[in-house]
């Protein structure tokens, strides 16, 4: 493991009750690099997600074996803190949760719980998120509204500017683009490529060519086992794997 | 114009006879609602004046008011909910919120449904054994509390519960995400979500400890305990180691315990006492709608 490695997959076997989610899977993510991680539906995708912040806690019928280790810490163990984990891992879901607060109270909710006061630095993290999250223009004017009314696009961009609100070392996206309109997808990738200088960012998406317009190492899973992985020009361009080579190409998935 | 099939005319015929049967129902509910009270009204009319609510029982229940078992049924609610409330809500949220779904979960919610399914007259006899007797309190408003809590103690369990459920999960998992701990999660997102609710549960039961007489008959209520005409103890008539009268028990003792009680009183008595019961249901209501009003999704 050398210092380039941020997150590192060891031999993860995931079960829920009888049903295997994924199965040995081992690779690497790097540091202050934007990795995509693809393949069809029961993949196993967001399984790694859910590892990655210990979120797999919640899944009550859910058992694993093998290390996922994060900064060399395995954050699969039993002792390992998980609220000190997540507080440094910023996640978005691909069904949008606007909280019942606030605009301004949904962004501020992490910093608030980390003992932040209310003060201008805490309105300037709040602006500076929902700008990251290309939501500012459209609710600078109604902060104090709720986050609930918002449109579901509107709220998938909450959901984003609330995971960038603690400055997560690094950024987890399931289909975050899900709801949100072909322009302001592509402006908010736009901000992810900035973002990438300092943050680590894995990307769970089903469409292909976002994968590859951004990310710059990719994983491609089928049915809980890691297929191919490696640069994504490499992966897409002259794919080792025939399943790989078909599923980016847009013969099956 | 379209024509129906003879299939839509079945249907809307269906539609039709779905919507009177229920009305007629409903109806049939507002029916003995309305008769008991127009009932109760018109016998206790020629009793009913100020007068009567603001005095003590007289000459042997014979003349004067209701004053005390009034005094007394309010203590005893209050007691009982400041007693069951807590405990109740907070069992609440361990069971829905931090609980695992394991055999000790499930023998805990278990016994809650027995205790809700127990009659109340059994309530009064462990509460007798076990607060009267065995804790020493003697026949006091405490004991008649403490009995009175076990009795709504599932009930506020249960409607805590239902509250919270009522929640949605994906909410607190986007808390969770966010590195927030499961009481900074139940404070800030689940609780001022779930409050009409738990309100609700909790203010229907005083109507229920209001009405009750058999878990007090044994633990704490007597059969005559004025309240003084001046003095501290007018604005705090029971201590809560005396013994003390309560309106579900004073309408029996007119009925049945003492002779020569006009019936007049006997009706305005009931109508005091279910004037009581609906004043804080409507309270109950009415607090339950501002809540939902102001509920945030």
């Amino acid at each position: 493991m050398n210092s380039c490695t941020h997150i590192q997959f060891d031999h993860l076997t995931v079960h829920y009750g009888e049903r295997i989610a994924l199965q040995d899977v081992s690779f690497t993510i790097p540091r202050h690099a934007i990795t995509a991680i693809i393949g069809p539906a029961n993949a196993g995708k967001t399984t790694l997600l859910k590892c990655i912040n210990r979120t797999i806690d919640f899944e009550s019928t859910a058992r694993w074996n093998g290390s996922v280790y994060v900064n060399q810490v395995d954050v699969m163990h039993k002792k390992c803190d998980c609220i000190d984990l997540r507080r440094r891992i910023g996640m978005v879901f691909p069904l949008p949760v606007g909280l019942p607060l606030s605009v301004y109270e949904n962004v501020a909710y992490t910093p608030r719980r980390a003992g932040m006061k209310s003060s201008p630095e805490l309105d300037a993290l709040v602006e500076d998120c929902l700008r990251q999250a290309m939501l500012w223009d459209e609710v600078k004017d109604r902060l104090q509204h709720l986050g609930t009314r918002l449109s579901g696009g509107q709220q998938q961009r909450l959901t984003l500017a609330r995971a960038l609100s603690h400055r997560p070392e690094i950024l987890c996206l399931d289909e975050f683009s899900i709801a949100i309109d072909p322009v302001t997808t592509m402006k908010i990738e736009d901000i992810l490529r900035e973002m990438k200088k300092t943050t680590t960012i894995v990307l769970v998406t089903n469409l292909v060519q976002q994968a590859r317009r951004l990310s710059d190492t990719t994983a491609f899973l089928s049915s809980g086992r890691l297929v191919e992985t490696g640069e994504t020009e490499q992966v897409f361009e002259h794919s080792a794997n025939e399943l790989t080579r078909r599923y980016v190409c847009g013969e099956f998935g | 114009m379209f024509s129906s099939t003879p299939r839509e005319k079945r249907r809307r015929k269906i539609e039709r006879i779905a919507a009177v049967t229920c009305f007629l129902f409903t109806m049939l509910l507002v029916v003995p609602v309305l008769a008991i009270l127009t009932y109760l009204v018109v016998r206790a009319w020629p009793a009913l004046s100020l007068d009567f609510i603001l005095e003590n029982p007289q000459n042997l229940m014979q003349s004067g008011g209701i004053w005390a078992p009034l005094v007394g049924t309010f203590c005893l609610v209050w007691l009982t909910l400041a007693i069951s409330a807590p405990i109740g809500i907070l069992a609440g949220i361990y069971l829905n919120e931090y609980a695992r779904d394991n055999w000790f979960t499930r023998v805990v919610s278990l016994a809650v449904v027995n205790l809700a399914g127990v009659p109340s007259i059994v309530h009064a006899l462990f509460g007798f054994g076990a607060f009267v007797l065995t804790l020493g309190m003697g026949k006091s408003l405490l004991a008649a509390s403490c009995t009175m809590s076990v009795m709504t103690l599932p009930v506020i369990i249960t409607s805590t519960r239902e509250a919270l459920a009522a929640v949605p999960i994906s909410f607190r998992m986007a808390c969770w995400n966010m590195g927030a701990t499961r009481w900074q999660t139940i404070r800030t997102i689940v609780l001022p979500n779930s409050m009409s609710g738990i309100l609700t549960g909790v203010i229907l039961q005083i109507s229920r400890t209001a009405g009750e007489t058999a878990p007090i008959l044994f633990t704490g209520v007597v059969f005559y305990a004025p309240v003084a005409e001046s003095g501290f103890a007018s604005i705090l008539p029971y201590s809560v180691d005396q013994p003390f009268m309560a309106m579900s028990m004073h309408l029996f003792t007119l009925m049945t315990q003492v002779r020569g009680v006009s019936e007049e009183m006997q009706y305005a008595t009931a109508v005091a006492l279910v004037g009581l019961i609906l004043l804080i249901s409507g309270g109950a209501i009415g607090l339950r709608t501002w809540l939902r009003n102001h509920r945030r999704w």
